[in-house]
C-alpha cells in the first residue's frame, strides 16, 4: 500500500552543484598588488640583464658620480659603475638566492616535519630533538663567525648551505604540530583502511591540509634568506664582488655615499629591498586570506 | 499568551538571504509547556532564538510580531523592542551545553548573583539561592564550586537554577539535555515539570528527541523547512497526527519492546535558497498531489486547538491505518 | 559453531601526567564476551559516554592496543598477544564506520578516489576489477557510480555520505564491520534508512556487524546480541530481546526506565530520582 520503499531509493541525484567550479574567485587587493610587485622586480630583474652586454661589477666602466640621466637611468656611483644596471642584478642574485635556499628549506621541513607528526614514536622523539636545538641557536651570530672564518671566501652555494641548514626548524616544528591535531581525524582512519601505507597518507590526506600554510612559509623564508644574506653582505661577511642587495648598501657604506652626497646609491638598494619585501610580504598575507576565503566556501 | 504573527526570520550571508522560519503565526498559552520539534534546518532553533530576543546580525525579522502578554516595569506591553530588558527577570533561557555557558574561572555563586535584579543585600540572594539548588537537587555547596569540579548533570541544574531562580514567565530551552546521558536527562527532564507546576510558568524547548516532547510537552509545535507544519497537544500529535510529516516523524524510531518494522523516509528537506512551490512536505510525502505541488497549505485550525498545514489531513488517520499494519514483523531467530 | 566475536579479559588503562602525580583511566576493565554462531550476527555494544564502548571498538579496529587480553575475530586474533599484524588481511576482515561521514573524508579528495583505493589496495584488484567492485558495493546501499564519482564530501549530506562510507566498508567483503554511532548524527526520520541497510547487508553480505550506540531502541531492533557497558566493564551481556526484556543488572533496567518512551509517560509525583553519582555523568 503505502509503503515506502527504502532500500531500492536510489539517493537522489546530490542537488548541490559543484562548489570547485569557482575559478573567478576575486583575488583580494593585498594578493594583487603584492603579486604585481613581485612581478616587476621578478621580470625586470631576469629579463633585463639580457638587454645589456656590459659586466655590471665591473669597476671603472663608466665616469664616476654620473647624475640621473637617459643614458644613466640611476647614475653612476663611486665605483664607476650604473646604480641601475648594477641594483638590477643585485636584485637578480638577492632572488636567486632567496628562492633556492628557501626551497631547500621547505622541502627539508616539510619532509621532517610531516613525517614526524604522522610517525610519531621514537622517530618523532629525534626529530623533535634535532629541531629544538636548531631553533635555540642563533642564527646570525653563528653566520658571522663562520664567514668571519672564511675571510670573505665564501661561495655563495656555502651562504645557501647555512641559511638552509638554519632556517628549516621553525617550519618544521610548526608543521609537526598541525599535523598531531590532523592525525586524530577520522578521514585518516578512513584512508588507513583503504589500504593507503604512511607515505600515501601523508602525501594525499594530510599534504592538502598543510599545502598553504606551506606556501606562506615558502615566501616569509625568501624573506628570511634574503634579509640574512644582505645583513652579512652590509657588514662585509659575505662575496663581496658578486652584486647583491646587501652588498650595493656595504660598498655605498664604505664609500660614504650619504655624506658625498651620493645618496642615490644608498638609497636606490634600500627602496628596491623595502619594495621587494613588501611585494613577498603582501603575496604572502594575501594568499593567506584567498586561502581562508577558499576554506569558508570549500 | 504569547502571540505570534506571521513571524518572518532571515539569515543574511555571503551567499545571499535566506528565511529560516518563513511566516509562522501561532498563539502560545500560559502555564504549560510547549515543544518546538522537527529536524535540522527546520527553524526550530531560529524560531526560539525569535521569540527569546536574540537578534542581530546576520538575523533579522523581516516580518511579524510577537506579543508577550505580560508588561513590563514600565506598564507597557512587552513586545519584541523591549524583549531584552526582561532577559533573566521575567524570561530566561537555558542552553544546550552548560560548560560553554558558565565562566570557567568565576565560582558558581557569583555567577548566580550577576544578575540585574540583585541590588539588594546580597546575602540574602545567596541565602535564598542556596536553599533554591537544594530543592533542584544539589548539594548547598555546590554554589561554591567553580563549574569545572561538578558534573555535567550538576552543571546543567545549575544552569535550570539560574534560569528559574528568579521566577520567570517564561522559560527557554534550545537542547536542554541533548549533551547529557539518558539517566541525567530523564532527572533534569523531570525538574523541568515539576518546576513549571511549581510556578505556573511557561517553558519552550526545543529538541529533535521525539520522545523528550512526549514526555514533557503539552503542546507540540512541528517544524519543517521553516514553515509551521502541525500544532496540537501532545497526545494528540502523536496519537491523531494531521499531517503525514508529524506521523513520520512520530514513527521513525523503534521502541523497544515494539517489533514491527521501522521505514525511514527517504529524501530530504528542500533546500531554502531554492524558490520553492507548493507545500514544501510534497516532495517526500505518500500523499501528495498537485494541489500539494502548486498550492501552500496554509496553518488551519482541523479540531479544537489542532491546527495543521496539509491540504490533507483528514487522509492521514488512514495513512496512519496502512503504516502500522504493513509493517512485518522483524526477525526471528531472537 | 564458529566464534564470531570473542574478547578475552579485555583491559585498556591510560596513564596521564607524569610520576607521581599521574592518573590512571580504567577505560575498559575486564571486558570478556562470546559470541558463537554459524550465521552472521549483529552485536550491540551499549552505553553512555565513558563507558568504554568506543574504546572497544578501537581496539578491535587495531587503532588502539590494549593493556591486556585478547580479541579475536573469526578465530583470529585482532589484539593482543598473537594479533595479526595491521595490513591488508586484518583489512579484509574488519573495517569501520564512522559516526561523522563528513569528516570520514578529506575535503581535497573525491569521495569515490576512497572507494577506489580501497579496492586497488585492499582487494588487489587491477582497474576494470576494482571499478566493477565499487559499483556492486555502491548498488548494494542504494546507489550509483554517477552519483559519486568527482564528487567531494560537501556536495552530499550526512545520510547519503554514510552510505558511501558503508560501501566502502563493503568493498573487501570483510567478516566484521564496526559502526561506532553510525546513525546518531543523522536526522531521526532518516535514521532507519541506514539501520535497515545494517539488517539487509547482514543477510545478503554475510556480514557481522558490531553496532556501538547509546540507543537502546536501535540496539534492540537490529541486534542478535546485546552488551551494556558502564564505566569500562560489561554489566550485562545476552540475546538482545532477552536483555532488554528481561534485564537483569541493576544499571540495565535503569537505562531502559530513563528512556523517554512514547508510550507511556512519566508521573513526576511518582519517580523516584536517582542519585546521580552512582552511575556516572553527562555527554557534555
Amino acid at each position: 500500500m503505502l509503503r515506502i520503499r527504502s532500500r531500492t531509493v536510489a539517493a537522489q541525484q546530490p542537488a548541490r552543484p559543484s562548489s570547485r567550479r569557482r575559478l573567478r574567485l576575486p583575488l583580494n587587493p593585498r594578493l594583487i598588488i603584492g603579486l604585481a610587485l613581485l612581478t616587476i622586480f621578478v621580470g625586470g630583474s631576469f629579463i633585463l640583464p639580457f638587454f645589456t652586454s656590459v659586466d655590471p661589477s665591473a669597476q671603472g666602466t663608466y665616469w664616476k658620480d654620473l647624475p640621473m640621466s637617459t643614458t644613466h637611468l640611476l647614475g653612476t656611483n663611486s665605483l664607476g659603475q650604473d646604480i641601475f644596471w648594477f641594483l638590477v642584478f643585485a636584485i637578480r642574485n638577492s632572488l636567486l638566492i632567496g628562492v633556492s635556499a628557501s626551497l631547500g628549506i621547505t622541502i627539508i621541513s616539510c619532509v621532517l616535519g610531516l613525517s614526524a607528526g604522522y610517525i610519531g614514536g621514537w622517530y618523532e622523539r629525534i626529530v623533535v630533538l634535532l629541531t629544538d636545538t636548531f631553533i635555540c641557536i642563533p642564527v646570525l651570530p653563528i653566520l658571522i663567525v663562520m664567514s668571519a672564518l672564511m675571510q670573505g671566501n665564501t661561495s655563495f652555494l656555502m651562504v645557501s648551505l647555512i641559511l638552509m641548514a638554519f632556517g628549516w626548524a621553525w617550519n618544521a616544528r610548526t608543521l609537526r604540530s598541525m599535523v598531531l591535531s590532523l592525525r586524530e581525524r577520522e578521514f585518516i582512519n578512513t584512508a588507513r583502511f583503504s589500504g593507503a601505507g604512511t607515505v600515501a597518507i601523508i602525501a594525499r590526506e594530510i599534504f592538502p591540509y598543510v599545502y598553504a600554510y606551506m606556501v606562506i612559509g615558502f615566501i616569509n623564508t625568501i624573506l628570511y634568506a634574503i634579509n640574512t644574506e644582505a645583513a652579512l653582505a652590509v657588514i662585509g661577511l659575505s662575496k663581496l664582488d658578486v652584486p647583491t642587495l646587501g652588498s650595493i648598501i656595504f660598498w655605498a657604506l664604505n664609500y660614504n655615499a650619504l655624506l658625498t652626497g651620493e645618496t642615490v646609491w644608498i638609497i636606490a638598494p634600500i627602496v628596491a629591498t623595502v619594495l621587494l619585501f613588501l611585494g613577498l610580504f603582501l603575496t604572502s598575507t594575501g594568499y593567506n586570506e584567498y586561502f581562508a576565503y577558499r576554506r569558508g566556501v570549500a | 499568551m504569547i502571540c505570534l504573527h506571521n513571524i518572518v526570520a532571515t539569515y543574511t550571508t555571503r551567499r545571499g538571504q535566506v528565511n529560516a522560519v518563513d511566516g509562522v503565526s501561532v498563539d502560545i498559552p500560559d502555564n504549560m509547556i510547549l515543544g518546538i520539534a522537527g529536524e535540522s534546518g527546520c527553524g526550530k532553533s531560529t524560531l526560539i532564538k525569535v521569540i527569546y530576543g536574540d537578534l542581530g546580525f546576520p538575523l533579522a525579522l523581516t516580518a511579524g510580531s510577537i506579543s508577550y502578554g505580560f508588561q513590563n516595569d514600565g506598564g507597557q506591553e512587552v513586545t519584541l523592542a523591549n524583549i531584552q530588558k526582561e532577559w533573566f527577570k521575567r524570561i530566561s533561557y537555558i542552553p544546550q551545553s552548560s560548560m560553554s555557558s558558565l565562566n570557567p574561572v568565576v565560582r558558581i555563586r557569583d555567577q548566580f548573583l550577576d544578575f540585574p535584579s540583585v541590588s539588594r543585600n546580597k546575602a540574602e540572594v545567596l541565602e535564598r539561592a542556596r536553599a533554591f539548588v537544594q530543592k533542584l537537587g544539589l548539594p548547598p555547596q555546590a554554589l561554591d564550586a567553580y563549574p569545572h569540579q561538578l558534573s555535567g548533570g550538576m552543571r546543567q541544574r545549575v544552569m535550570v537554577a539560574i534560569a528559574t531562580f528568579f521566577q520567570p514567565h517564561i522559560i527557554f530551552a534550545d537542547e536542554p539535555t541533548t549533551a547529557l546521558d539518558v539517566v541525567v536527562q530523564k532527572a533534569i527532564l523531570l525538574l523541568l515539570m515539576n518546576l513549571q507546576k511549581e510556578m505556573k510558568s511557561t517553558i519552550i524547548f526545543v529538541s529533535h528527541d521525539m520522545g523528550v516532547h512526549y514526555q514533557i510537552a503539552d503542546r507540540m509545535l512541528i517544524m519543517y523547512a521553516a514553515k509551521a507544519v502541525e500544532y496540537a497537544d501532545t497526545e494528540e500529535s502523536f496519537r491523531r497526527p494531521l499531517h503525514p510529516y508529524t506521523l513520520m516523524l512520530t514513527n521513525a524510531l523503534p521502541v523497544i519492546g515494539d517489533d514491527r518494522e521501522r521505514q525511514g523516509l527517504p529524501g530530504q528537506p528542500p533546500s531554502l535558497w531554492e524558490p520553492m512551490r507548493g507545500c514544501r512536505f510534497a516532495p517526500r510525502c505518500p500523499l501528495a498531489t498537485d494541489l500539494c505541488r502548486t498550492t501552500e497549505p496554509p496553518l488551519l485550525q482541523h479540531a479544537a486547538g489542532h491546527y495543521a498545514a496539509c491540504h490533507h489531513a483528514d487522509r492521514v488517520a488512514e495513512l496512519k491505518e496502512s503504516l502500522a499494519n504493513a509493517h512485518d514483523l522483524i526477525g526471528v531467530s531472537r | 559453531m564458529k566464534t564470531i566475536f570473542k574478547v578475552e579479559h579485555l583491559n585498556k588503562v591510560y596513564r596521564l601526567g607524569s610520576f607521581p602525580r599521574a592518573i590512571t583511566i580504567r577505560a575498559l576493565h575486564e571486558v570478556s564476551v562470546t559470541v558463537e554462531s554459524d550465521e552472521p550476527v549483529i552485536i550491540s555494544i551499549v552505553g553512555e559516554s565513558g563507558s568504554g564502548k568506543t574504546t572497544l571498538a578501537r581496539v578491535v579496529l587495531q587503532l588502539e592496543r590494549p593493556t591486556s587480553g585478547n580479541v579475536i575475530i573469526h578465530d583470529t586474533a585482532v589484539a593482543g598477544r598473537r594479533a595479526m599484524a595491521r595490513g591488508t588481511e586484518f583489512l579484509r576482515m574488519v573495517q569501520p564506520i564512522f559516526q561523522n561521514s563528513f569528516e570520514a573524508f578529506s575535503r581535497y579528495r573525491t569521495i569515490d578516489s576512497y572507494l577506489y583505493e580501497t579496492a586497488t589496495r585492499v582487494n588487489k584488484l587491477n582497474r576494470a576489477g576494482a571499478i566493477s567492485a565499487v559499483e556492486d558495493a555502491l548498488s548494494a546501499v542504494g546507489l550509483t557510480y554517477r552519483d559519486v564519482r568527482g564528487k567531494y564530501s560537501n556536495q552530499f549530506s550526512g545520510g547519503e555520505l554514510q552510505r558511501v562510507s558503508i560501501a566502502r566498508a563493503l568493498i573487501p567483503h570483510p567478516r566484521l564491520i564496526v559502526a561506532d554511532e553510525p546513525v546518531s548524527m543523522i536526522d531521526a526520520s532518516r535514521r532507519m534508512l541506514i539501520i535497515n541497510l545494517f539488517r539487509d547487508l547482514k543477510e545478503r553480505y554475510k556480514t557481522s556487524f558490531l553496532y556501538i550506540t547509546h540507543d537502546l531502541a536501535t540496539a534492540y531492533y537490529i541486534s542478535d546480541y546485546i552488551a551494556v557497558m558502564n564505566k569500562g566493564v560489561i554489566v550485562e551481556f545476552g540475546k538482545a530481546r532477552t536483555v532488554l526484556s528481561n534485564p537483569q543488572h541493576a544499571y540495565t533496567r535503569l537505562l531502559l526506565d530513563s528512556i523517554p518512551r512514547l508510550d507511556r509517560k512519566w508521573n513526576p509525583a511518582t519517580e523516584a530520582l536517582v542519585a546521580e553519582s552512582r552511575y556516572g555523568e553527562g555527554r557534555a
